[in-house]
């Protein structure tokens, strides 16, 4: 199926979020669509399946011109959509799952399970995944989650597939099988429109790349025939310079150090120490236990065994607010989850961990703590109206940065940021390693844990790889290569 | 991510939130007042203000339980075993100011054991606080033998009798009692760290706990404040009747819960002003007054009574979808 989309444009209220955008996609073919968030993808794609519909312009479906009622019609004509935040029912089976609101039934209403199994098992095994359709959805990695729902849009014979994001939560091994699945697809003539903020994969996967910015289509290119910086160019409207930052860092004392941490079986004996000036980061598939090991320093999880030193001294942590007593941040993973308070005010966010230092006889002094909130808002370059605003009002990369000057204002001068570009497009993205060279420039040690290797390999000074709860090897970043890293965090070892 | 609308919407529920409660308060004033002109008489008032005093020391105590997405059932039955300690010390010879005193610690304490239970024991606030409302009315009944607790020495004594049915400067006492804990109330929840820690509680608790809250004790001391302020109610109530009921304060966790939530405050935690839950007693306390006064039967007060809370909790439902 070939879909043309021509002249779309669409407006929320005075906000022009497109504006007459041209995107094309033939079968077979995957097409990347890249942009910083709020350009106007996701908006774009929603008129594609029908849950918005545009204000101008129209859509060919094969030279037909065509207009989707809803989600459901687009779904009927083959045009499938798996969102970034996935709608599984956690405790339902997979071929409950896969078969909800579209069961097959046989007389008197009675389901037809064993039908549905067996397509169910097909779908499955056509995309080469073992899983027994029996299990509960929340029992499985993200990565096979997903596979599950692409395995149901297969079922519904789609020939144009629109996937947000969708490694946004896989490990290197689950990537690798996502890919090996898109090549087939390809194969078989579907169409897959990809919608991604990681350069090396599109470059990886991709046969033509659409770059988006502040609702207008900028360029169409061939994959092949561009670069990342060119890419880059595009989506921010400027050269960006080096993607990371140079690091210089002056390295100070040890300001933190754990020997032996050990909880059950997700992490054993883990010894590391990081200083001050440093970036430190913790590299591993995913699962291997690094979250793990940073909540139970912070005082998040519980620890059965190992000691915390912070600045030499052996502290005792049980709890964050101990944690942050003795000068460290948390940045989580999930800042929806953990990191933020969607409906507070980013006042109420940014001040939370260092509300008590703000009263005067008892009370909060409130102009000292608005000044305070203010001054953090406009060091990290926040962008909202005010202090006032609602959390869940700003788009992710600002949300992070909300997060991140909860951490600054608390003084923190141990920062253990998990995934700290996560889920942020590209110009937040720079501003956060900006911030974060000033930050070791000014003496903060930060633990940086992520899941992106070429961050890792960009921007730090020394890489600590994690495998199935043990540290299986510490490797200064500038000896480092991608090889390297990934045999140790598969279980292997290098010899020098 | 791009629900950025520059012309905004006039929402209704977004209205009630921030205004609605007052406009509704206002209209129901003015309704009653055309239709009874004895309504805004300065008696009728006093007597209004004297009603509500109860129901509204408790929802005070209930609107921190509900920003942080908890509820407390057993605020009637702490009500009740507290007036009756009390009642029973001044029996024994306990001159009435220390009775009152120690009335209140144990309704405080009380209010701990429900906020131990959910903080430690991870019990949901609804079924821990369901259990412990029943041993407390059990407990009551104990120390009742279920007849009402009163005597001479009680009947008699001015300082007991004042808090409840005393007056001063033309104002009943349970009304200045009434002020003072909602100033206290109000600071605390908007000019402390305290009321940050509780909305924040009540917004996100994992991103509050790993911000540095104790939430643990954020949620006892919320229990316990709730159990003080019925306890504070039930003294009151004691004096005013004269004696300890055994089964006083039965049903009033659903007034308080009502005025909280016709003033704004959202079941789901994390939002909702003091001033509101105060709107919403004085709301209750009109139409109790009002359709007492137009002589409307007291079985239709309880439907009309049903129907104004559904209206506001589908008003909040609207509001927490825009």
């Amino acid at each position: 199926m070939d879909i043309e989309m021509k002249n779309i444009s669409k407006a929320f209220g005075q906000n022009k979020v497109l504006r007459d955008v041209n995107f094309s996609i033939h079968s077979g073919e995957v097409h990347a669509l890249m942009g910083e968030n709020g350009a106007g993808k996701s908006t774009m794609m929603n008129i594609l399946t029908g849950l918005l519909s545009a204000d101008g312009g129209e859509i060919l479906v094969d030279g037909q011109k065509t207009l989707f009622k809803n989600a459901l019609d687009a779904e009927q004509h083959g045009i499938a959509f798996i969102h970034q935040e996935m709608n599984n029912f956690a405790d339902m089976s997979v071929v409950e799952n896969m078969f909800l609101n579209r069961e097959l039934k046989k007389g008197f209403g009675m389901l037809d399970m064993k039908t549905m199994r067996e397509q169910a098992k097909d779908a499955l095994d056509k995309l080469g995944v073992d899983i027994s359709v029996d299990t509960p959805v929340g029992s499985l990695s993200v990565g096979r989650q997903q596979t599950i729902e692409i395995a149901k849009s297969l079922m519904n014979k789609t020939q144009v597939l629109i996937m947000d994001e969708p490694t946004a939560a896989l490990s290197e091994n689950e990537i690798a099988k996502l890919f090996t699945i898109i090549g087939s697809l390809r194969e078989q003539g579907v169409a897959i429109i990809y919608i991604s903020h990681r350069m090396e994969e599109i470059f990886e996967i991709s046969d033509r790349l659409t770059v988006m910015r502040d609702g207008l289509t900028i360029n169409t290119y061939e994959t092949s025939e561009t670069d990342v910086k060119q890419i880059v160019h595009d989506m921010v409207g400027r050269d960006m310079g080096d993607f990371y930052p140079d690091r210089q860092p002056k390295f100070g004392n040890e300001l933190l150090q754990v020997k032996g941490l050990t909880s059950g079986d997700t992490f054993k004996d883990v010894n590391f120490s990081v200083r001050s000036g440093e970036i430190l980061a913790f590299s591993g598939l995913m699962g291997a236990g690094r979250t793990e090991i940073m909540r139970a320093i912070f005082g998040v999880d519980k620890l059965d065994s190992g000691d915390i030193f912070v600045n030499g001294e052996k502290v005792e942590i049980k709890t964050p607010e101990q944690a942050i007593k003795h000068n460290i941040g948390f940045l989580t993973e999930n800042r929806k989850d953990e990191g933020l308070i969607l409906d507070g005010s980013l006042s109420e966010n940014i001040d939370l961990p260092s509300i008590d230092g703000f009263t005067k006889n008892g009370f909060i002094d409130e102009k000292a703590d608005k000044d305070f909130v203010d001054m953090l808002m406009k060091r990290l370059g926040v962008k909202a109206q005010s202090s006032q605003d609602l959390a869940s009002s700003l788009s992710g990369g600002n949300q992070q940065k909300v997060v991140l000057a909860k951490w600054v204002g608390s003084g923190a001068q141990i920062l253990i940021l998990d995934e700290p570009t996560r889920g942020v497009d590209v110009g937040a993205k720079r501003e956060i390693y900006d911030l974060m060279n000033e930050l070791t420039d000014r003496g903060t040690a930060i633990i940086m844990v992520s899941s992106d290797l070429d961050e890792v390999l960009g921007f730090s000074d020394n890489i600590v790889v994690v495998y199935e709860g043990k540290i299986q090897g510490e490797i200064a970043t500038k000896d480092a290569t991608q090889d390297k890293v990934m045999t140790l965090a598969t279980g292997g070892e290098i010899n020098e | 991510m791009n629900n950025t609308e520059t012309k905004k919407k006039f929402n209704i529920g977004e209205f009630y939130s921030k205004l609605g409660p007052l406009v509704a308060l206002l209209v129901l004033v003015i309704f009653v007042s055309v239709l009874n002109s004895s309504f805004l008489n300065i008696n009728n008032i006093m007597n209004l203000l004297q009603q509500i005093s109860v129901n509204a020391l408790i929802a005070f105590g209930m609107q921190f339980v509900i920003l942080t997405a908890g509820i407390d059932l057993s605020v009637g039955s702490i009500l009740a075993l507290s007036g009756a300690f009390m009642a029973q010390l001044i029996l024994m010879g306990c001159p009435p100011i220390f009775a009152f005193a120690i009335g209140m610690i144990t309704g405080a304490i009380f209010g701990a054991v429900n906020g131990v239970l959910i903080a430690y024991g991870k019990a949901a606030p609804f079924i821990a606080t369901l259990a412990t409302a029943a041993i407390f009315r059990g407990a009551t009944y104990v120390l009742t033998n279920g007849n009402p607790i009163t005597g001479k020495t009680m009947n008699n004594d001015f300082s007991f009798l004042f808090l409840g049915q005393g007056y001063l400067f033309g104002i009943p006492f349970q009304v200045y009692v009434m002020v003072i804990m909602y100033a206290l109330a109000y600071v605390l929840l908007h000019k402390t760290t305290f009321g940050r820690k509780t909305y924040a509680l009540g917004g996100n608790e994992k991103a509050a706990f790993v911000a540095g809250v104790n939430t643990k004790k954020i949620t006892i001391w919320i229990y316990v404040i709730a159990g003080f302020l019925s306890a504070v109610a039930g003294m009151i109530l004691t004096s005013q009747l004269s004696s300890a009921q055994p089964d006083a304060g039965t049903g009033y966790e659903m007034d308080a819960i009502a005025a909280v939530v016709l003033g704004g405050t959202s079941l789901a935690g994390g939002k909702g002003k003091m001033f509101g839950t105060l709107v919403g007693a004085l709301i209750i306390g009109v139409l109790n007054n009002g359709m007492n006064l137009l002589g409307i039967s007291s079985f239709y007060q309880q439907i009309v009574k049903g129907i104004v809370i559904l209206i506001a909790v589908l008003l909040d439902r609207k509001q927490a979808k825009a």
